[in-house]
């Protein structure tokens, strides 16, 4: 029985270790990559699982989308999804704004390795 | 009536704004625009604020007509307000000071976009201080973080873009990890509404849940507020971004971002769970006080003024979350207070520094020989700046100081107050050094002559030094909402 | 009792306004010198008319301005603060007239900062002479001590920027360091900074506490220059004799001392601070210094370094006073402050006087120049004597009061001080006069010089006079003295 409670807790919270995975990677990328788009994909990587974070728990299996009508007693929560829609975008935003500005540093700079980046004249 | 429109106005009419000067974008007219959108909203916030205080009633306005919890609800009360003012207040004098300096620092084609993004970041900042849904916070924030990168990155200096990226990769993870808290709060209550989420919260603030989210909030705040050691990304975006931007910048952005985490600290969690049953006062006073003697003594070995004040940013940041440590409400009072003083010496100091720039091209400590003669306002300006940072008797400075050190004293903790004292000598030294080389050394043979700056940034520089002494003096209006804004925060948790 | 407030918001303002006119008149010598001397003369009067009330025992007091809750800018004038203002407003004449001479005589540049810079330091002066409670006291204290940092500087060269600094590094450092905390911690402990007769913190109050605050306050007021704190009054001497004459032996140092009084009267209460045993360490660190001091100055040539750490000593004479906490002792700091103010004066226009005629600043240099300037050397003589306390000078009063109090309590450590200290006064200012006076010059002077300007010998006569008629007429300040610890002649 104990064994089985053990897998039931894994299982059951297997949304959130996904979670937990996506942020890990994300920031790990973040922490031991150099290269600047890299970066930003760890980044990206990172953003994903708060969707993940937030779409999963309104998921009632069964549900359907909420229409109010009395055939349809069992719907998921739609806020997290609205939610998720606007962070979605926030996530592409901050993205697309990294990118350009990598795009200038390579311009300025001639690289996008922040250790040649960071390392180029005193910052003093 | 007309003022329940206020709190959608003040928010509101920047974000068109921003779009009408997207579509303008003719310097003169953006221009005029972002100084009138500011200025509405300062005028707007100031009512509001008056309103406030007369009444004693905080003003709710129901976006779109969805009431609470379920929709989102912009919520002035005394605190908000306060904060507003002070966002919109800044904002506008940033603007009748930035005028010059940014026709020399940006190039004319994107002098419009550069309004846009000016008033998308107002919008952003006064959106995070006016809303009462902990998720519309993070849509605000990453709102005024986006314009934010993009205003650093104007900088002539091509270190400005790298900095600017590196702001962008730490400002995201601060905010996907406050985002990430708020999910867990909640999943758990259900609820995004702030003060709805505290009272569903209160039984549930055991759960582990509870307590991560309340973990990822505080540090993906902090990091948002530079408090150390999540620091390292305010220095370089203050040195290379453009003088009017820092001087914006360092006036708003953190303070924003510390009046979220008192939010949370005092209104969500609760005095009672956050403060007395967690570590978090702990390890918030040990961070404040590395912060201080850490970002000072960085300071003296900066070679770029810039870089040195912000680093006393980084010091100065450490009082305020130092006063929201001592968890009592004196220390509180302080910690308000200094928030404005803050951003009214800093906005002062970084003003002068621009216009010292706009005149001798450069912001090196080397290059200021002999500044003093040639720029004596503005170098006296610096002075009383300094003499406010250093908290002499008489300027906003001390006031900040003495509420920190009596609520030090309150608690007990009078090594506190001994640490608080020893702090403002590496303020003196720092400073001191810029203002030995400014009027004790010539300027070299040969260098250009050079003269004071234009009127409209010496000007508005001034009045902020004025400022510094004005409320240094009667406080009526500093400490009197916050003291009035602390019963609120202190007053929500019992 | 509301136009004696207005007075006293006058004499405040005086000064502050006569600055703002001094720095208008851009250089036009003559209008910025009657601008000072017409200030100087307002300031004077106002002051003087004051006294006659502050004798009967009036004491007048302005509205409190609060800036913070129980945080407020009051002045209230009680006796010690009276004489303080008198010795100060007094001096500020007869210094503004010596400042004119010699400033010309020495072509000195920058004047007008130098003017205005001085009348801010004396309006603060005036701020702390009167201040009525902690908080006020000490805003003026440090506005004095950044008003006074460009004069120190005024040479604009390394060694004035170096002097600077250590003025501005050890009176800041100690004023934030120490004294503010002790502010914060008084008005913690009493619940207010109000000066009241008798004190305000309480009597049973830990002696932890009480050694704590009175250690925090001696150190802090770095301006009463008790050793280790003393060695920015050194340093300030590469100011222009005129400063180091009104600011670092009158203005500024005995706004030390003076704070030093009026903390352990008003805020410890003379019965706590002479019956707590906490607060005994005061006295030796004072006698510390006093001897100390008086054995460096035995070895300095040069004359205005031997003069200020005469000035250390003489100051830590009016701690020791105080930290001996009776009425008599009292009477005695109160005294010597005046005394000392009038004597130390005359020496520092007297080396000012030297340097501008013969360009001498060492005491090895000035064999036989009392033939060539008689007045000067006759007035240094004369502040000589009242610093050992020989009478008919001023300097005697004060010793007199100060050796009766020690006598009083049998303070056998005091007494030896007070001996071995006038000693050690005889053996550094005799050889200066005796040198002056009976030696013949060895080297030829670089140039023929008689007597400095006019307006110097006349200010250092005046200054040596007013040393002899205080011995004579000491009335006022007497008076003054004894109201301070309730007694009346």
């Amino acid at each position: 029985m104990e064994g089985l409670n053990e897998l039931a807790f894994v299982l059951g919270g297997v949304n959130h270790w996904i979670t937990v995975f996506l942020i890990m990677a994300g920031l790990y990328i973040i922490v031991s990559r150099s290269n600047m788009i890299k970066k930003l994909v760890g980044l990206s990587i990172f953003q994903t699982s708060v969707y993940l974070l937030y779409v999963s728990p309104g998921k009632i299996i069964g549900g359907t989308a909420p229409i109010i009508s009395d055939d349809f007693a069992v719907y998921s929560n739609p806020l997290p999804h609205v939610l998720i829609l606007t962070a979605i975008v926030v996530g592409v935003a901050t993205l697309a704004l990294g990118l350009a500005l990598v795009v200038r540093i390579n311009e300025a700079y001639g690289s996008i390795e922040e250790d040649e980046v960071y390392s180029d004249g005193d910052w003093n | 009536m007309l003022i329940d429109q206020f709190p959608a106005i003040v928010v509101g009419v920047p974000l068109v704004a921003a779009a009408l000067c997207a579509i303008v974008r003719n310097e003169t007219a953006c221009w005029l625009i972002a100084l009138a959108v500011a200025f509405l909203s300062f005028v707007g916030s100031a009512t509001m604020l008056g309103q406030i205080q007369e009444y004693g009633v905080a003003l709710s306005y129901e976006m779109g007509g969805w009431a609470p919890p379920a929709g989102i609800e912009l919520r002035v009360d005394l605190l908000s307000g306060y904060l507003l003012v002070l966002v919109s207040l800044i904002a506008t004098a940033v603007l009748i000071y930035g005028r010059q300096s940014v026709r020399v620092e940006i190039k004319e084609s994107i002098r419009g976009w550069y309004y846009t993004m000016y008033l998308l970041c107002m919008c952003g900042l006064l959106g995070i201080v006016i809303t009462g849904d902990a998720f519309n916070a993070f849509v605000f924030m990453e709102i005024s973080s986006l314009s934010m990168y993009t205003l650093i990155a104007l900088g002539k200096d091509r270190r400005a873009l790298a900095a600017a990226y590196q702001y962008l990769i730490m400002g995201t993870i601060g905010a996907t990890m406050y985002v990430i808290g708020v999910g867990l709060l909640f999943t758990i209550t259900g609820t995004l509404n702030l003060v709805d989420m505290a009272d569903r919260l209160a039984p549930l603030l055991d759960t582990p849940a509870a307590i991560a989210g309340m973990a990822f909030v505080v540090v993906g705040l902090s990091l948002k507020i530079a408090l150390f050691p999540l620091h390292l990304w305010l220095p370089n975006a203050y040195a290379f971004a453009p003088s009017a931007v820092t001087a914006f910048l360092a006036a708003t952005a953190t303070k924003v971002s510390i009046y979220l985490l008192m939010r949370f600290i005092y209104s969500v969690f609760g005095f009672g769970f956050a403060i007395e049953q967690t570590p978090i006062p702990e390890v918030v006073m040990v961070l404040s006080i590395a912060a201080i003697f850490a970002g000072s003594f960085s300071a003296i070995f900066q070679e770029n003024i810039k870089r040195m004040l912000a680093y006393s940013s980084v010091a100065q940041i450490g009082y305020i979350t130092l006063g929201i440590a001592l968890a009592n409400a004196t220390g509180l009072t302080g910690s308000l207070v200094h928030i404005f003083n803050h951003a009214v010496m800093k906005g002062a100091l970084f003003m002068l520094v621009g216009g010292i720039a706009l005149q001798i091209g450069t912001v090196r400590l080397s290059d200021m020989a002999g500044v003093g003669k040639a720029m004596p306002l503005t170098m006296f300006g610096f002075v009383l700046g300094g003499f406010s940072m250093l908290g002499v008797p008489g300027t906003v400075g001390f006031v900040s100081k003495w509420y920190l050190a009596i609520g030090a004293l309150e608690n007990g903790w009078w090594w506190v107050v001994a640490l608080l004292m020893l702090s403002s000598l590496l303020v003196l030294a720092y400073m001191g050094r810029v203002i030995e080389v400014a009027f004790f050394r010539e300027r070299p043979e040969g260098a250009p002559p050079i003269s004071e700056a234009p009127k409209s940034m010496l000007m508005t520089a001034w009045v902020f030094i004025l400022a510094c002494i004005y409320l240094g003096f009667d406080t009526s209006f500093t400490v009197g909402v916050a003291q009035q804004a602390v019963d609120v925060l202190m007053g929500g948790a019992q | 009792m509301s136009d004696l407030s207005l007075f006293i918001v006058a004499a405040i303002l005086i000064p502050a306004v006569g600055a703002a006119f001094i720095a208008s008149s851009g250089s036009k010598p003559n209008v910025r010198e009657s601008y000072t001397l017409v200030t100087a003369a307002l300031l004077f009067v106002v002051v003087f008319l004051l006294v006659p009330s502050v004798m009967q025992g009036a004491r007048p007091a302005t509205e409190g301005f609060d800036i913070l809750p129980g945080l407020t800018v009051q002045f209230v004038i009680e006796p010690l603060g009276m004489i303080f203002a008198m010795i100060a407003s007094t001096l500020w004449i007869v210094n503004s007239i010596y400042s004119v001479g010699y400033m010309r005589g020495n072509n000195e540049k920058n004047q007008t900062i130098f003017y205005t810079c001085f009348a801010i330091a004396i309006a603060s002066t005036m701020g702390i002479a009167f201040a009525g409670n902690l908080f006020t006291l000490f805003l003026f204290y440090e506005v004095l001590t950044l008003s006074t940092y460009p004069l120190v500087t005024h040479k604009g060269n390394d060694d004035a920027k170096a002097g600077g600094r250590m003025y501005l590094g050890i009176l800041l450092t100690t004023s934030v360091v120490f004294l503010l905390p002790a502010v914060i911690g008084t008005y913690f402990v009493a619940g207010t900074g109000d000066f009241t007769v008798g004190g305000i913190i309480p009597q049973d109050e830990s002696p932890f506490v009480i050694a704590a605050l009175s250690i925090l306050f001696i150190y802090g007021i770095g301006k009463a220059a008790v050793m280790p704190v003393h060695r920015w009054l050194p340093a300030a001497m590469v100011a222009p004799t005129p400063v180091s004459a009104l600011l670092h032996a009158v203005a500024v140092v005995k706004a030390g001392v003076f704070s030093v009084v009026k903390i352990i009267v008003y805020v410890f209460g003379l019965d706590l601070f002479s019956g707590s045993g906490s607060t005994e360490w005061v006295v030796y660190a004072a006698g510390f210094t006093v001897l100390v001091a008086s054995i460096i100055a035995l070895g300095q040539d040069n004359l205005k370094r031997r003069l200020a750490y005469s000035t250390v000593s003489q100051l830590s004479y009016v701690v020791l006073a105080a930290a001996m906490a009776t009425p008599l002792a009292i009477i005695g700091a109160a005294m010597h402050i005046t005394a000392h103010a009038f004597g130390k004066i005359t020496l520092f226009f007297a080396a000012g006087s030297i340097y501008t005629a013969a360009h001498k600043t060492e005491i090895s240099q000035l064999n036989g120049i009392g033939k060539r300037m008689p007045f000067t050397m006759a007035a240094f003589t004369i502040g000589a004597l009242s610093m050992i306390g020989v009478p008919p000078t001023a300097g005697f009063l004060g010793k007199w009061y100060i050796l009766s109090a020690a006598m009083e309590i049998q303070d056998w450590f005091v007494l030896f001080v007070i001996f071995v200290s006038t000693l050690l006064n005889t053996g550094y200012f005799i050889p200066i006069i005796y040198r002056a006076f009976f030696k013949a010059e060895d080297v030829p002077p670089s140039h023929e010089h008689g007597e400095a300007p006019w307006p110097v010998v006349l200010a250092l006569s005046l200054t040596a006079l007013g040393t002899l008629s205080l011995f004579v007429f000491p009335e006022v300040p007497l008076t003054l003295a004894k109201a301070l610890v309730g007694l009346t002649l």
